[in-house]
């Protein structure tokens, strides 16, 4: 057995990493976890960058903005994996959810475009958006959405760091009216009485990149057996959390007190897409709130990071070509299909592709011929496509 | 020269707060501020407009500072973490003792060197602290699980105290186990079945 430390963050999630560990995934390939959570996702990045774990969960935007030279970030990292699509919620406090429903809003819990409208005509001052860090899909999804419903972000409101576990706090201390988040802590500020749901994050982009499977560059390079039976085992588990039936054991396992501490039925809510809405308990369905595996999920296109580095470039200013050649080196498609090669699942044959293009699902050439991809849009029906200049 | 340097110390206990404070004008600082209730902390640092800012690695408020190097205000000092100029691994043993450091870009190494040999010193002595108090905590609790066992066996098996720890031991050195962890599976077991 090779005994790896592995930081997370406590979130739905890191259900791919745990459950590697906890339902036999890793050992299948020679592997134990060390899983160790951080309080916070600096501090996940640090642990990783200073060699206390060998990888980490990580959201996705965070290794991108490493290698453009934002933030903290001591040594290069690379996304060997995606873990997760979509799976983070936008919410209201409450008291802007009454005026909100007063103004005629109906939280059908589907539609970025009525629901963003309806935001920006009940704000009275610039919107305080609780956001779990600097650098996450959540501050992109929120950036794009306003910006592109005309309200300027993020020059026109006042997005805040606050950590998940202390959002549904921030919003009873009154220093947020609204926030994005990861689950089960926007199911929390429901379950206490504090937020209703407004959209689920899928509902801006139907297929983002949410958290990658981090490691550090030199590390990945010079250990490529290591490397491709941990993508192999969290590949595996994503594979097996797709499925239905694993969802309450999920939920009991990542309820423990050393995992996330939270009721498993809190849990459940993510893991079905079945979310209760608001503390009146009105329930919303959605398709694919969060994906592990279904869709290439995991599969790390380069596309997606240069999605993800021109949106940073274009709102600190960077040079583009730059910063998207930057993002780009970061997902390593090529680890990926390095690891799954004769594994018996399938690999997409390209590395990049059009973001936000296909309305329905759509068959694409794969290693083994049998790849389908998800429903990938933006709200706003604009494509990205990373052969075309920005 | 350390007398110009102004620091905010991030931490909500009262009495490591002093403890931090007292270690740093143990070595000359004079401009301290301790910032106790995270919320709006980044708004709170700004209005310090402090050189460091020193916060422990396991407050889950310091992802707050992290969007102070983003600063965005054409007034405002840009904030960097320290690890963007170290060289000697001052930030390695930093993080690892458990403090990391916020500085503002441009302060040189050599200036926040000895401010950080202070606060790893005393965040080590915090760690063996908090080392020290979960191993008695755990060792109370394994005492308590055995004492519950022993009581189980003499009751059950009709045994005296000493042969019921000594049946225990037995028992845990033929499985290769713990005391206490054949103690915890007995007692499991019980509530069970009880």
């Amino acid at each position: 057995m090779i005994r790896l430390g592995i930081g997370y963050v406590p979130l739905l999630d890191a259900a791919p990493l745990i459950m590697a560990q906890q339902m036999g995934f890793a050992a299948e390939e020679g592997l134990e976890l060390d899983l160790r959570a951080a309080p916070s996702w600096s501090a996940v990045r640090d642990m990783l960058c200073f060699g206390q774990v060998d990888a980490a969960h990580m959201l996705s935007p965070v290794p991108i903005a490493s290698a453009m030279g934002l933030g903290g970030g001591a040594v290069p990292m690379s996304a060997i994996s995606v873990l997760s699509i979509n799976g983070t919620v936008v919410g209201v406090a409450n008291k802007l959810a009454d005026k909100l429903r007063a103004a005629g809003h109906d939280f059908g819990f589907n539609n970025a475009e009525t629901a963003g409208n309806a935001l920006i005509g009940v704000a009275d001052a610039p919107l305080r958006i609780g956001v779990p860090f600097p650098f996450s899909m959540h501050s992109e999804l929120l950036i794009y959405w306003l910006s592109a419903l005309g309200l300027p972000a993020p020059q026109s409101v006042d997005i805040r760091t606050v950590p998940p576990s202390l959002m549904a706090d921030a919003i009873r201390a009154d220093e947020i009216d609204a926030f994005c988040v990861g689950e089960p802590w926007g199911s929390l500020t429901v379950e206490q009485g504090v937020g209703t749901l407004l959209i689920p994050g899928a509902a801006i982009w139907s297929f983002s990149p949410e958290k990658v499977l981090a490691m550090r560059t030199e590390w990945a390079e010079a250990n490529p057996k290591i490397r491709n039976k941990l993508i192999r085992a969290v590949v595996k588990a994503g594979r097996w959390l797709a499925d239905p039936s694993s969802h309450t054991v999920t939920a009991e396992v990542l309820a423990r007190p050393d995992f996330l501490n939270l009721p498993g039925e809190l849990l459940d809510r993510g893991l079905t897409g079945k979310l209760l809405i608001s503390p009146q308990g009105e329930q919303r369905s959605v398709r694919s709130f969060v994906e592990f595996h279904k869709g290439a999920a995991t599969f790390p296109w380069q596309s997606q990071a240069e999605w993800i580095g021109l949106q940073l470039a274009r709102r600190t200013g960077l040079e583009r070509d730059t910063a998207v050649r930057a993002a780009r080196s970061v997902f390593r498609s090529d680890m990926y299909r390095a690891a799954l090669q004769g594994s018996g699942m399938d690999v997409p044959g390209a590395s990049s592709k059009v973001e936000g293009a296909l309305d329905v699902e759509t068959s694409v050439a794969s290693a083994l011929g049998r790849l389908t991809l998800s429903h990938n849009q933006f709200f706003d029906r604009r494509v990205f496509d990373p052969d075309l200049p920005q | 020269m350390l007398d110009h340097l102004s620091i905010v110390v991030v931490e909500q206990d009262r009495d490591r707060a002093f403890e931090i404070v007292d270690a740093l004008q143990g070595i000359g600082l004079l401009q301290i501020k301790v910032i106790g209730d995270p919320s709006g902390l980044a708004r709170k640092i700004k209005e310090c407009d402090p050189d460091v800012v020193l916060i422990d690695v396991s407050n889950p408020s310091r992802d707050m500072l992290e969007e102070l190097t983003l600063a965005s205000d054409p007034m405002s000092r840009p904030v960097a973490m320290f690890v963007d100029q170290d060289s000697d691994g001052l930030a390695k043993a930093a993080i690892e003792a458990g403090v990391s450091a916020y500085v503002v870009d441009g302060l040189s190494a050599s200036r926040l060197q000895p401010v950080l040999y202070a606060a790893i010193a005393r965040f080590n002595v915090f760690g063996r602290l908090r080392n020290e108090l979960e191993q008695s905590k755990r060792a109370l609790e394994e005492r308590k699980v055995i004492d519950r066992a022993k009581g189980l066996l003499m009751k059950a098996r009709g045994l005296d105290e000493e042969a019921a720890y000594a049946l225990l031991r037995r028992k845990a050195m033929d499985q290769g186990r713990k005391v206490a962890d054949v103690a915890q599976a007995l007692v499991t077991a019980a509530d069970l079945l009880s």
